[in-house]
């Protein structure tokens, strides 16, 4: 009868299945060699080489959230990519970055903007943001072995949520685990020094604006004492891609309002190197 | 035991075609229509929540008659293929003539198999086009059949009277408003050759709008919006006022 129904070209059964609304759960039953979590790995020595994603920072302000990212992507000691992008938007109200092992992540953030996209579609309504988070935490354990092998991938989720109407983060280790973070949060190898900078700078009464600015400066932070993360290049006018989620949605940062950013935190930054000082008392 | 009867094949499809023939006529007809910015879906649907239209992709629609579970089914069917689709290659190598060859050998396989019943059910595959002239509308009736539609189509209900009132009264390049206006005028039509009123809480309306900047170009009218559309209809303005609650669905 399968090999029947095949033969036709009619939707095979799972298609037509009712149940399940995530697209995930349907690739696995009818395709589940395309999962990304159930392909075989040969047992491999030592690391492998691949391009790493690095410094992901976001900070809350009131009435929304903003997620940014560098654009440097490295080899060990190379520069595999100096215009990567690495933050997406995961559906309207929502966008993901991603620091770690640069294909498996743009593999795992189109297939979360899918399953989020199917559930919609199918349900007719959107995912709660903690049932966002929540698929996307399973989606992080389910490349728990290729992290084993070094080809982890660690994102930051940020959301607008639109029943409790203000802007809400959540970070990820690579076994999945998730943690709600307030105020601020920073993810990837210049994530130390991104956060210690927001930390000094952070203040829960930012306005959008300020929210964006501070977010360039913790990424200008990372890249000063990280090698792996990259600055504002005004040479080549790559600057950090910097995205706001308010009620009103998702929107990226065009690369005309970032470059201003960026520019005004490096003019500052030429006085004062290692950016606004915090006040001792 | 009995010995059954001898049915002719023919005999026995024209029983299978009529009677999901029936079953199809037994729901309100819905339509859909080409106007300049896109198609629109308009029907009349009691419910807020069970949805006649709905969304597969960026750019394709879908519009079914019929019983509920059986296009649910399809429906839900076609948003994975869709999607499995989109993720295997390419977002733009998602189209309305494959999905909708994928519902005609579905719907002809069941219809010809004995051992399934025929799915009463009359479908609409419609994608939006970069211009009106790359607009493409399916129309797939029960039985696997696929009729390629220009303009405007109606299914379900006294489809047959709609869709030859709208064929008289469409034209290319109408405004939304007109559009609507026109279908509703067509849906209230009465087999007998009387008028009815549909209030506009109880139609169901969408579009795939070509100029919206996302992607995804469907979107559902409802509350305010739709009052606003049919503002000069006279008696449909006044369920309006409460509504509008609906209107920033994506």
């Amino acid at each position: 009868m399968e090999a029947n129904t095949r033969s036709t070209g009619r939707l095979p059964a799972a298609f037509l299945t009712p149940g399940s609304s995530s697209f995930m759960d349907f690739l696995s039953e009818h395709q589940p060699e395309m999962l990304p979590g159930k392909r075989q790995l040969p047992p491999v020595q030592g690391v492998i080489e691949a391009p790493h994603g690095t410094t992901i920072v976001a900070a809350t302000f009131p009435g929304g959230v903003v997620l940014a990212g560098d654009r440097r992507a490295t080899m060990g000691n190379v520069i595999a990519q100096r215009d990567i992008e690495k933050v997406f938007p995961a559906d309207e109200y929502s966008a993901v970055g991603i620091a770690g092992t640069a294909g498996l992540a743009v593999e795992m953030v189109k297939l979360f903007q899918l399953e989020l996209e199917h559930f919609e579609k199918v349900e007719g309504t959107q995912l709660s943001l903690e049932g966002k988070a929540n698929r996307l935490s399973t989606m992080i354990r389910s490349n728990l072995g290729m992290a084993m092998q070094g080809l982890a991938v660690v994102p930051l989720f940020a959301g607008y949520d639109v029943d409790r109407d203000k802007g809400r983060i959540f970070s990820y280790d690579v076994t999945g685990g998730r943690s709600e973070e307030q105020g601020y949060a920073a993810t990837g190898s210049g994530s130390i020094f991104a956060r210690g900078a927001m930390k000094k700078l952070f203040r829960d009464d930012l306005s959008e604006e300020q929210a964006t600015t501070l977010v360039v400066q913790a990424l200008y932070d990372a890249a000063d004492d990280d090698s792996a993360t990259g600055g504002p290049d005004v040479a080549r006018r790559i600057y950090p891609i910097v995205t706001v989620i308010t009620d009103e949605g998702f929107r990226r940062l065009t690369d005309d309002e970032t470059s201003e950013i960026a520019r005004s935190v490096l003019e500052r930054r030429l006085e004062q190197p290692d950016g606004p000082r915090a006040a001792l008392l | 035991m009995s010995t059954p009867f001898y049915v002719s094949p023919q005999q026995a499809m024209t029983d299978r075609a009529e009677f999901a023939r029936k079953g199809i006529a037994r729901g309100r007809s819905l339509v859909v229509l080409q106007y300049a910015d896109g198609i629109v879906f308009i029907g009349e649907n009691p419910s807020r929540a069970l949805h006649k239209f709905s969304e597969i992709y960026d750019r394709i629609g879908f519009a079914a008659a019929g019983k509920y579970n059986e296009y649910e089914n399809l429906r839900i069917g076609g948003v994975r293929y869709a999607d499995l689709r989109g993720y295997t290659y390419d977002r733009d190598d998602v189209t309305a003539r494959g999905l909708a060859n994928v519902y005609a050998q579905t719907l002809g396989t069941i219809f010809s198999s004995a051992a399934e019943k025929p799915y009463e059910v009359e479908l609409v595959v419609a994608e939006v086009g970069e211009t009106p002239e790359g607009d493409q509308i399916y129309r797939l009736p029960h039985d696997g059949s696929i009729v390629d539609e220009h303009g405007s189509v109606a299914v379900g209900g006294n489809a047959e009277q709609i869709s030859s009132y709208l064929d008289q009264r469409h034209q290319d390049g109408m405004s939304l408003a007109e559009a609507l206006k026109l279908a509703v005028q067509a849906l209230s039509r009465e087999p007998n050759g009387g008028e009815r009123e549909i209030p506009v809480e109880r139609l169901e309306v969408a579009v795939l709008d070509r100029t919206r900047p996302q992607a995804r170009k469907f979107k559902r009218i409802t509350g305010r919006q739709l009052g606003r559309l049919l503002e000069d209809n006279g008696a449909e303005t006044a369920a309006e006022a409460e509504e509008g609650e609906g209107e920033g669905e994506k």
